[in-house]
């Protein structure tokens, strides 16, 4: 490696010659547009711009010069680089493009594949059921309330009007815990959890009361010794059966849909006075060429539960003062009108635990 | 309550346009619900006419059977008008009796069509009908023959049998006991329909005199009332007329003889039972009181029944003869010889009388009415009515003398504020409506001061107490369709409660693990904890035990939700699931042992006090959740090989909860049935056991059906959601860069990871952010009863990079610690 040389002709040293940095420059140059992949490149620039590259030689030698001669040859040089590099990095990106395409192309996939490799679980649609009911009663401004499910006798009959002698009461109707004179039993209905509402708070009270119950039916397709209800509650100043239809006709549109309404049949019900059947436009005819219905029999209408004026009695029972105060109540089954709502032939299929019962419901809100 | 549209035609002027149809949906709307619309002939196809019989020809067959084939004249009703042939196996008619004849083309109940077919050697064109073939009756006497003035050959015979009559069947509801009577049904459709209504309890009387009978009552407070009148000379042999037949059996209810069909046929049209004694099988005086225990009496169906000391009875000197308004004895029966009757009407106390027919599981149709509540003036009109019946059909001779015992109980009047009505229902209702609705339905109703009225309820209606009872009728007669719909709009709720926010946040995670809920039945017995393997002693044995169980088998309400799990995961897996994850919240219950809950009276609220022992004569009842994983848990599939539920996966579900509600949980090993001994995990929360998670044992596994290694969880949800983070604290971390050591530690098998990891913990000071475990070894390499294990520490400190020294030294000093308290030793 040549060190300063002063008495060195600029023109005279052949690496910096014109001609010849023109030629490697040209060179490197067809090499570069010729390099078919990053392969190539990737020699072509070791050889044209290496450090053994006769354009890095020819920059070592700028050195050598004599002083007068070094910015002249440094120009020529370094624009001979310079194209080499630039050109150099627009086929290096020219090149990279190409190869990802290409790599992107090779690396596709079966997007059809199965992608189920984690089991998939649901809740019960008895769980979201009530939920739904509770959220429309939420929205309302409603609360959900809750009680125990071994009640005491007191609470699931006496203090709902239902005497001694009220039939409901017998062996025949109600499983009793044992002893059977320690007055306990599995709850028959939700509303000794509206009792205890009463019993503890002060009005304004509305609640709504979704909860498991019990009753001696033997298990078939429609009965069941468990089953779950929603009770629903109101005890306020100036209520009326007004307020009660209103209630029922919201929650029936948004559990079945716009235009569902209610109505109401005279009935009895020790809990309330007067007290109503409540009946459901049926949400698949909508009461229209009802012969055909599967879901309503031809008949329009869809028995859906029971409701009235609370029993004035009850609320005395209760410490309601049953001068100032007026209240409602509702209840109906959560099973049946979710048998009506999906088309459920056999209730028996909401206790079986069978997974592709339950995770048919997996869409459901 | 069945009632023959004719009927209640005959009691009300319905007009004409007025079809069952709008009948019946004017009284559902009233309160009486239908049933049902039966027609005795609805599953007849005609042509159904009267045939004369011309001709009959016993021909016996090789089968040893007599059959007849007979030559019918059926008019014109064939279309030829010649006579048809038609074989017939019955033999109680002659030629020139009047019969029911079908003919080819028509159809009996139960699908029997009709048609021209060979048999025995003939053609027989239709056939002759008996009553059971006609669905009217079951008689087995043969074929029915009809009277000689019936009719005439040809004549459609639908009208004839009652076969077009309808007959309404209501649903009555415990507060119109009233409508179980057609006096009852007319008087509502009276009001339906605004018509007038004459009462068939309007009669004129014969003052009381006592002389009919001596009765004796010693019970007036379970007696008010009771009436008695005798006849003789009556013919037992009398036939009870067509009409009087037609309308019992149109009404559910059987004929039996002339007398006995008298009583029921008023006890229908009145609503008042009534008991006919054969006057010459009573001894002396008839007695009303309660029987002595231990008493026995006979009654009508046979039975002898031990009597209890508060079932009324009627006695004669013989003692007890009937069981008072429920059913009468077998010694004074009428019989086929009876020729004077006694007939009783009694107005009874309804409770007594539901008492008496639960203790005897006895349900009579006197019965049904007695518990409701019976009219108390009807007792001398419906006994008057039977002796009217039983001279005008009984050829029977009224005796003089009519006992009436008693008077009827004085009825309270309610006052009611002519408003409440329209308070109530929200419907404009006007004073003077309420006013006319009440009197309507037959109250007396008296103005009082401005705005109130005083109400005197119709005697047939004990159900009216309160004035709210009074508002029911006012409003059903107004119409419940005019009920407005109003939404309530003083609602200021809170929202959902936290726990019932936390269930819901379980129930979702749980969903999101892969696990499917399942809601099972909570009955349990022994069986099923031997099924567990429960060990003799075990608490979860303590049941509250049910009096009434639907299965002898399953006697109590469960201890744990694993039972339910397990069945429902075995159905899964026998029905071809490769594998079920399974959860379930709900209920167990633990006895409490704190001795009977009291009965309070309901006319004031109970104090917090009395509140209190209700709540802890209850059973202990916490929430629980279970889990049960058996079988495949990953797919295996074209990204590799899945993989079955183990041990981890149980209590994978368990952190996985824990973390999602906040809650720190402590795991150890422990040994609880139905678990596998070496592969059970106790949970705790503040070192208060919440649960067990694991693998269950392999007996349990077998047990149920399900492969080994299945594994479950079952854990207190409400200890667990009580222990939820309300307030998640802000975390704080530091930005600063990351410093990475693993270490590998070789200690004895028995030795647990989380004491290892523990003690990296403690030793490794504040600069460690996480210890993990990534990777366990057993080998050779480094010896029989070794482990060795793989954590990967990371450290990171607040406010610098981390030199290699000061990394260095928080590694050694984390494995020195662990070696100090575990033996560990650095590969
Ligand atoms: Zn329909």
């Amino acid at each position: 490696m040549s060190g300063p040389n002063t008495d060195y002709d600029p023109v005279e040293v052949a690496a910096v010659s014109p001609a010849e940095l023109e030629a490697a420059r040209d060179a490197a140059l067809a090499a570069i547009a010729a390099a078919a992949d990053l392969e190539q490149l990737k020699a072509v620039r070791t050889e044209h711009a290496g450090d053994r590259s006769a354009l890095a030689l020819a920059n070592r030698e700028i050195g050598a010069l004599p002083p007068q001669a070094r910015k002249e040859a440094g120009q020529r040089v370094g624009q001979a680089r310079g194209a080499v590099s630039k050109a150099l990095t627009a086929r290096q990106e020219v090149l990279e493009a190409e190869h990802e395409a290409r790599i992107l192309v090779e690396e596709a996939v079966d997007v059809t594949l199965p992608t189920d490799a984690e089991p998939v679980g649901a809740r019960h649609p008895l769980t979201t059921g009530a939920e739904l009911i509770a959220d429309i009663f939420v929205a309302m401004g409603w609360e959900v309330a809750e009680g125990p499910v071994i009640e005491a006798e007191w609470l699931n009959f006496d203090a709902l009007n239902l005497g001694p002698d009220h039939p409901a009461r017998t062996m025949q109707d109600t499983f009793w815990t044992e002893p059977a004179d320690h007055h306990v039993v599995l709850r028959t209905h939700t509303s000794p959890v509206q009792a205890r509402t009463m019993l503890t708070r002060t009005p304004p009270i509305y609640v709504v009361c979704p909860g498991r119950v019990f009753r001696t039916d033997e298990y078939d397709a429609t009965h069941s010794p468990m089953f779950h209800q929603v009770e629903g509650l109101a005890i306020d100043e100036g209520i009326s059966m007004a307020h009660l239809k209103g209630t029922l006709d919201h929650f029936a549109s948004q559990m079945f849909g716009e235009g569902i309404t209610t109505r109401f049949r005279p009935s009895y019900f020790p809990f309330t006075e007067p007290s109503a059947e409540v009946d459901l436009v049926c949400f698949v005819c909508r009461g229209v060429d009802s012969d055909q219905c599967r879901t309503c029999r031809g008949e329009g209408w869809i028995e859906w539960g029971g409701c009235g004026i609370v029993n004035p009695r009850v609320l005395q029972a209760c410490g309601v003062d049953s001068e100032r105060y007026s209240g409602f109540a509702f209840g109906m089954g959560i099973d049946r009108t979710l048998m009506f709502r999906h088309g459920l032939e056999d209730l028996r299929t909401l206790f079986e635990g069978d997974v592709r019962f339950t995770t048919a419901f997996g869409s459901e809100l | 309550m069945k009632a023959p549209v004719s009927w209640i035609r005959e009691l009300v002027d319905l007009p004409a346009e007025v079809t069952t149809e709008v009948l019946t949906d004017r009284l559902t709307a009233l309160g009486l619900k239908l049933e049902g619309i039966h027609a005795a002939g609805a599953e007849i196809r005609g042509p159904l006419v009267i045939g004369k019989v011309l001709t009959k020809e016993p021909e016996p067959q090789k089968n040893g059977k007599t059959i007849n084939w007979c030559s019918v004249d059926v008019g014109d009703a064939n279309g030829t008008g010649e006579p048809q042939g038609i074989v017939c196996g019955a033999h109680n008619f002659e030629p020139g009796d009047l019969v029911v004849v079908i003919l080819p083309g028509g159809a009996l109940p139960g699908g029997f069509e009709i048609s021209a077919r060979k048999t025995y050697g003939h053609v027989s064109a239709g056939m002759i009908c008996s009553v059971r073939e006609l669905g009217i009756g079951d008689d087995h006497d043969g074929i029915l023959v009809l009277p000689p003035d019936a009719g005439a050959p040809g004549d459609d015979v639908f009208g004839l049998l009652g076969l077009d009559e309808e007959v309404i069947e209501f649903e009555i509801n415990p507060d119109r006991a009233y409508a179980l009577s057609l006096r009852g049904v007319a008087r509502e459709a009276a009001l339906g329909f605004g018509v007038p209504y004459a009462d068939p309890a309007v009669r004129e009387l014969p003052a009381p005199d006592g002389k009919a009978w001596e009765v004796v009552v010693d019970d007036p407070a379970g007696c008010p009332v009771f009436a008695a009148r005798l006849v003789s000379g009556f013919d037992p042999a009398a036939p009870t007329p067509d009409v009087i037949k037609q309308r019992i059996e149109q009404a559910g209810m059987r004929s039996i003889s002339l007398a006995v069909d008298i009583t029921n046929y008023v006890m229908l049209e009145l609503g008042q039972p009534i008991h006919g004694y054969d006057a010459d099988k009573v001894a002396g005086a008839l007695g009303v009181r309660r029987a002595h225990e231990g008493e026995t009496l006979t009654t009508l169906d046979d039975t002898v029944r031990t009597l209890a000391s508060e079932d009324l009875v009627i006695t004669d000197d013989s003692g007890p003869i009937g069981l008072a308004g429920v059913m009468g004895g077998a010694t004074t029966e009428m019989s086929a010889t009876t020729t004077r009757i006694l007939v009783e009407a009694a107005h009874w106390d309804a409770v007594s009388m539901f008492r008496t027919g639960r203790r005897h599981k006895l349900t009579s149709e006197a019965g049904k009415r007695n518990e409701r509540g019976v009219d108390p003036l009807l007792p001398g009109i419906a006994a008057d009515r039977v002796v009217e019946l039983l001279v005008e059909h009984g050829g029977a001779t009224a005796e003089p003398g009519y006992t009436l015992v008693g008077s009827a109980p004085q009825r309270s009047s309610i006052t009611i504020a002519t408003d409440l009505p329209a308070r109530l229902s929200g419907i404009e209702i006007s004073a003077m409506t309420t006013v006319e609705n009440l009197r309507a339905i037959g109250a007396t109703v008296t103005e009082r001061e401005a705005g109130t009225i005083e109400v005197l309820p119709p005697t047939w209606r004990p159900d009216l107490n309160d004035p709210y009872d009074l508002v029911e009728e006012v409003v059903r007669i107004v119409g419940y369709d005019q009920v407005p719909s109003v939404l309530p709009r003083r609602a200021t709720g809170r929202g959902l409660t936290r726990t019932q926010r936390l269930r819901r946040r379980v129930g979702r995670t749980l969903a999101g693990a892969g696990l499917v809920e399942v809601v099972s039945f909570p009955f349990v017995g022994e069986a099923t904890f031997d099924k567990l393997g429960l060990v003799a002693d075990d608490p979860l044995r303590t049941t509250v035990g049910l009096a009434n169980p639907l299965s002898s088998e399953e006697p109590a309400y469960t201890t744990t939700l694993l039972p339910g799990l397990l069945e429902a995961a075995g159905r899964n897996l026998g029905r071809g699931a490769p594998g079920v994850a399974l959860f379930e919240t709900g209920t167990v219950a633990f006895p409490a042992d704190n001795g009977p809950a009291p009965i309070y009276g309901v006319h004031t609220r109970p104090s917090v006090a009395e509140l209190e022992k209700l709540d802890e004569a209850l059973p202990l009842q916490p929430q629980h959740l279970a889990v049960v994983l058996a079988g495949e848990r990953r797919r295996t599939g074209w990204w590799g090989a899945g993989s079955d539920a183990a041990w981890s996966d149980a209590l994978a579900v368990v952190r996985r909860l824990a973390g999602e509600l906040g809650v720190t949980i402590e795991v150890a090993s422990a040994n609880r049935m139905p678990w596998h001994p070496g592969r059970c995990a106790v949970v705790s929360i503040a070192g208060v056991q919440v649960g067990h998670a694991g693998e269950l044992h392999p007996t349990v596994c077998r047990a149920y059906g399900l492969p080994a290694r299945s594994a479950a969880v079952e854990l207190d949800l409400d200890a667990l959601m009580a222990a939820a983070t309300d307030v998640a604290p802000g975390p704080s971390f530091s930005t600063m860069p990351l410093a990475k050591e693993d270490v590998a530690l070789v200690v004895d098998a028995a030795v647990t990871v989380a004491a290892v990891e523990a003690a990296l913990r403690e030793g490794a000071g504040d600069l460690l952010e996480t210890v993990r475990l990534f990777d366990v070894y057993t080998g050779e390499q480094i010896g029989a009863g070794k482990k060795s294990l793989a954590f990967a520490l990371r450290f990171r400190a607040p406010d610098r990079t981390l030199t290699e020294a000061e990394t260095g030294a928080a590694r050694d000093a984390a494995v020195a610690r662990a070696a100090e308290l575990t033996g560990a030793v650095q590969r």
